[in-house]
Formats: structure tokens, sequence, C-alpha cells
């Protein structure tokens, strides 16, 4: 599949030299770290430019990754809601989740400028899986920073790093959840950057990283595009629908709809992490977005079931989006996520990511306050599996009874 | 050498300060403290003045502090749980004057919630005569530098051991009061060793600006004080000092430390 080069005009375009989306995005980082940025900004630049290096990405992304990934069309449960819903099956890919897609490009990248060792931050631990994955694959070393409590939510994910190779560092710092890992990746970058790559894992960061990360996300996009066409007689959905923490997986699937359709782009955050509809304008990590912060621009701690989007930010261009009004930030809670969970486990015989059900929760409610007309059409970015969640999943519904 | 920052703007407040004592033939000693960190902070500020202190570099604790190692990331968080604010940082300040300059050093989140031109003129009644913002790079510091310039609060820009040598004379052009040299690459934190690279970019600095430049960053004890003043006009010490405040040595005791720094600084 050939990924189309987007144009500046372009909705979700290039961001320029400033890393600008409108207002938000930039890039606000120590002083020790604006050189590797600027050289990181130029290396993808060419990279990206470069024929040899897009098919090397393709041919990896096809033959060890799976793609592409099929859109699934959901009879049961259309049936059950009266809505016609395809799943973009992100949960296929190699390692389970969309976040590969990343990792290959900015492991294959990495290479290409001569660093030999890949260090990243995790929250659920798909893009640390990733990452690990990535290092073993490409030969290079591998260190993840990993909020405390997130390495107890999501022990076995903590397990396969090591298999891979990794080193798996908890992070005692703050509320231990992703936001310190990001922050303790970003102090051991500094101590680390003539060697070592930061392979930050969504469209957040400091310039290049949300239009980079952005970029080798598009293939979800772009596959899903001409998949729905071809399913539906060259129309695109009415919807399209994807989860938020900071962002990728959504940035994906609304980069191959944004510009050219009138499909509606709904992201959906978690209801404890909602930068986007209850945050307010700010910096953090290195780029200016809508943050969950207090009166004095004290960052506050998310808080959700998914450790995936336990984030108090996310991505600029999503600020920037919504903005625009070409997309829509809305909400889901855990408990509709735990139903939405297992329902789609009932109905389709899939396990969704708990990040994943935040995206079908939402479809489920709307559909439901008829915001989503009976006989639309839904595709809904399935960024994830849920296997890694099945012991949280069994704890909760315990817990009920 | 071109000297860009001293042709291009009247020298403020701090500016005016440090050069004044670098040319009485003094090396410049700031140390670090967090501001709010218990309720003897303000006495401890009167206290480094007195031992020596040429300016005194006030930590506005911010939640995420990146650039920072664990001892100011814990003093942070320790004055945060006391409800520490920068209102209120900066009102303690404004209740005292001890005679050197002082400077603030804050993450740009709190600046921009507060408004520019706002916190830039809270901090000059608050008698701030400087600020530095680590995360605030030379291409994102335009909007906030010209408020700053106009409450005369200098905005102290880094230069790290990364920097090329093209981008630090940009840096030195609009930095304000001092250039502050960051002499590890690495987070703020205590060394056994001064890095190499702590010297080598002081010179590096000094080739593109007159301005006083400052090393901080793994500049631990008073030997590594005294050897990098060799080469630099002055020396910022944090985790060091913050550590002992940390430890309960008090007014005191982070005077006697200081005192140490002053006198193998002055010997060397």
């Amino acid at each position: 599949m050939t990924t189309k080069t987007p144009t500046s005009q372009a909705i979700m375009g290039d961001p320029g030299p400033t890393g600008r989306f409108g207002e938000f995005g930039g890039r606000y980082v120590p002083e020790s770290l604006v050189p590797a940025c600027i050289e990181l900004e130029a290396a993808f630049r060419d990279a990206w430019t470069d024929p040899a290096f897009r098919s090397e990405l393709d041919a990896v992304l096809r033959d060890y990754g799976g793609r592409p990934t099929p859109v699934t069309e959901c009879g049961r449960l259309s049936e059950q809601l009266g809505i016609r819903v395809l799943l973009k099956r992100e949960d296929l890919t190699h390692t389970g989740s969309h976040k590969l897609n990343n990792v290959v490009g900015q492991g294959l990248l990495a290479r290409r400028m001569g660093k030999r060792k890949l260090i990243a931050e995790t929250g659920a631990g798909q893009h640390g899986v990733a990452t690990a994955t990535a290092a073993a694959l490409f030969g290079m070393e591998c260190i993840v920073y990993m909020g405390e409590v997130d390495t107890q939510r999501q022990e076995l994910n903590v397990f396969r790093m090591e298999l891979l190779g990794a080193t798996v560092v908890p992070v005692t710092s703050g509320s231990r959840t992703l936001k310190d890992a990001v922050n303790e990746a970003l102090r051991a970058w500094v101590a680390s950057v003539e060697d070592t790559h930061y392979c930050l894992g969504s469209v957040m960061g400091p310039h290049p990283y949300p239009w980079m990360v952005r970029e080798f996300q598009r293939v979800i996009g772009d596959e899903a595009r001409a998949q729905c066409r071809e399913l539906l007689g060259g129309a695109d959905p009415d919807f399209v629908v994807a989860c938020a923490g900071g962002g990728s997986n959504a940035a994906g699937v609304f980069a191959g709809f944004a510009d050219d359709t009138s499909s509606g782009l709904v992201a959906v955050e978690a209801a404890g992490g909602a930068a986007v509809t209850t945050g307010i304008p700010g910096v953090l990590h290195g780029m200016h977005s809508a943050l969950i912060q207090d009166e004095a621009g004290q960052i506050l701690e998310a808080e959700s079931i998914s450790a995936g989007l336990d984030y108090p930010g996310i991505g600029p261009e999503h600020a920037h989006l919504a903005e625009l009004g070409r997309a829509r930030y809305v909400s889901a809670g855990d408990d509709e996520v735990i139903e939405a969970f297992r329902l789609l486990a009932r109905t389709e015989g899939i396990l969704p990511a708990l990040e994943s059900a935040h995206a079908l929760a939402w479809v489920t409610a709307a559909t439901g306050r008829g915001e989503i007309a009976q006989g639309s059409t839904v595709l809904i970015n399935l960024s994830g599996r849920g296997d890694k969640d099945v012991a949280q999943v069994r704890e909760i519904l315990r817990g009920r009874s | 050498m071109s000297t860009p920052s001293a042709s291009t703007h009247v020298p403020g407040t701090l500016e005016s300060a440090l050069r004044a004592r670098r040319e009485a033939g003094h090396k410049l000693l700031i140390p670090y403290i967090t501001g709010g960190l218990d309720d003897e902070w303000l006495l401890v500020l009167e206290a480094l003045a007195g031992a020596g202190a040429d300016a005194i570099e006030i930590g506005i604790p911010f939640s995420d502090p990146m650039i920072d190692g664990v001892v100011i990331q814990e003093s942070s968080l320790q004055a945060l749980a006391r409800g520490t604010t920068p209102e209120g940082v900066l009102a303690d300040l404004s209740r005292v004057d001890v005679g050197v300059p002082l400077v603030v050093m804050t993450y740009y989140n709190l600046v921009f919630r507060a408004g520019h031109a706002r916190i830039a003129g809270d901090m000059h009644q608050s008698g701030v005569a400087g600020a530095i913002l680590p995360d605030l790079p030379l291409e994102e510091v335009g909007d906030w530098a010209r408020a700053a310039d106009a409450a005369d609060v200098a905005t102290v820009l880094l230069v790290a051991p990364s920097t090329p040598d093209d981008r630090i004379g940009d840096i030195c052009a609009r930095s304000r009061g001092f250039v502050y040299a960051v002499g590890r690459m690495g987070v703020t934190g205590e060394q056994a060793v001064l890095a190499e690279s702590a010297r080598e970019v002081a010179a590096r600095i000094q080739a593109h600006t007159d301005l006083p430049v400052c090393v901080g960053i793994g500049v631990s004890t008073p030997d590594q004080a005294a050897a990098v003043c060799e080469v630099a006009d002055g020396v910022v010490v944090g985790s060091a000092l913050v550590r002992r405040l940390l430890e309960g040595v008090g007014p005191d005791g982070a005077a006697e430390f200081v005192g140490s720094l002053r006198a193998a600084i002055d010997a060397g």
C-alpha cells in the first residue's frame, strides 16, 4: 500500500520547521535536547522522502508486522446496535497493537542515524513491548521506563519486555504512571543522547515527534480508507472513531480521512484523563497542547481503568483538530468501557484492549442517544487486543459480584 | 570575540549587578534553593546571602520537573505538598531584602498559565531580577522574553555541551543577566567527579559573549566549584545544597556549606 505524501495545505499536513499545528505543538525542551530534536527532524525529513527507506519500512510492516490489517464487518454487533460497525483490526498486528507501526519506523530511522540504543516510555506496556520487539529485530539495546503503578497493573507486559531482551525501569516519581515515565525517559535521553534514540510512543512530545509518529501511523488510515471504499461501494464511513490517550492510533486513522472525506472524526478519551474536553492549554513534555492542570499550572494525575490512556495531555495536533472542529473529542467512563469490552467479546468473539474499548463504548452510547443515527456506517479503530487486560477485567468483574 | 548581547541592549539590574561583582574581581557564587520547601526557607535565603552568595536562584516548584534529578524532584514535591504556589513564593520573596539579586528558576507551564506580562510584573514587584525557564529554548522564548525585558526580569538562557557553536552566538545574543552553561549532559544532581564538559562549555560560550558565564548542573563540591571558576565567571550549586536542606541542616548548615564553596572559589 502506498502512503500519500501530505502537503502543507492539508489539514493533517507537514507542521513545518517550528512544528506548529495552529498554535499547538512546538519544541519545549531543555537546550541539551534541542540539537537532538533538530537532527531527528532532518533525518526524518530525509528518510520520509527516500523511496528506499519507505520500501524497507513497508516490507517490514508487511512481512514481519502482518500488514495490511483487515477491516472486519461486525455482523452481530451491527444488528444489535442498528448501525453498520466496521473494525480496523490493529489488534492483529504483530505484538497486538498499532504501536508496532511507529516503532518499526523509528527503529529503522534510528539505525539510519547510527544510534545503537532505544529508550522508550510505556503506560499499558504495549509501546514498551513494541519497542523491545523492534530493538530485538534490529539488534539494538533497549531500556523501557514504566510507572511503578503500571508495572504492577501490567505485570505480564513487563515480563514480555524482559523476554525480548529489554530492561524495564520502574519509575517511582510523581504519580508513577505514564506521565512520569515520559519525564524519566526524557531525563535519561538528556544523559545518553549521543548514541541513543528516544522512541516516543505517541503523537506527543517535542517537534518532530507529533508529526513523525502520526506519519508512521498514517498507514492505518490510508489502508482503512481504501478498504472502506471497497466495502462501501466507493463511499466513506459516516464516522471514524478511535480512542485517544496521547492519540497516536486516532491520529493515524484520522490522517486517512481528515483532508478529503466528510467522515465525522471522533476521538474518545478516558473520562478521568480527558485532556481536550476538560483540560486547558499548557506546556508539558515538550509540547504546547491541552492539559489537565490546576489553577497554577501544576499537572494533575489522570485516572483511568486503562493504563494506556492514563495521561493528562494529548498530542498537539489533536488540540488543533478540536479547535478547527474537524474532529470531536468525547469521553467514556470505566463502567461503560467494561461493558463494551464484554459486548465485543460476546457478539464478535474479539477481546479489545481496554483502550480500544473506549471507542466502542462511545459508539454504543451515542447510538443509544441517537447521536449516531440508525443505519449509519461507523469505522472503529480497534487499536489493540485485550489479552493483556483479561486479568484486570476479571478482578473488576469479581469485585462487582 | 563578538559581543552582541552587550551591544544590543541596555544591561538590566541582574546583568549590572553581576558585572559589577566580576569587575571587582569576584567569581560569582549562585546557590539554588527550592522556594517554599519548609517554614524556614526565607531564613535559609538570608543565610546564603550572608555566607557569600552573589545571587540566589530560587526554584518555583513544578509537578513535572523534567530536567531535575532526584534531589530537586523530591524538594519540589515536598514544597508542593505544603501547598506552595508560584504566587506564594513571589509573595514570600516580596517580604525580604537579602541584598543580592534573586533569580527564579521554574518550568514554562507555570509562567504560561499565569500569563507572561502578569507574572513578569509580579516577579519584578517581588524583587526578582531574573528568570531561568529551562524548557523554553531559544526558538520558543520570544514572547516571554519580551514581557520579561519590559519588566526588567532577565531571561537567562542555557547553553549545553551539545549546543553547536553557531547556535551559541544566537543564544548569547538573546540571553540576559548571564549565560547559564549546562555543565554536563544530564539532569541536575551531585556528581563525584566534575565532567570535563563543564569547563569546556564555559570556554566555548566565552568566545561568543562578554556576559557573565556561570556553570550549573553537576557542580557539587567546593573543589569542583573552584575548578569551574578557573574558567567560568561563576557557578550555580543546587542539588548539593538542597540535599543538605532535605536532611535538615537548616539555615546554619546551609550557610556553612555555601561558606565552604565561597572559600574554595576565592582561594582558587
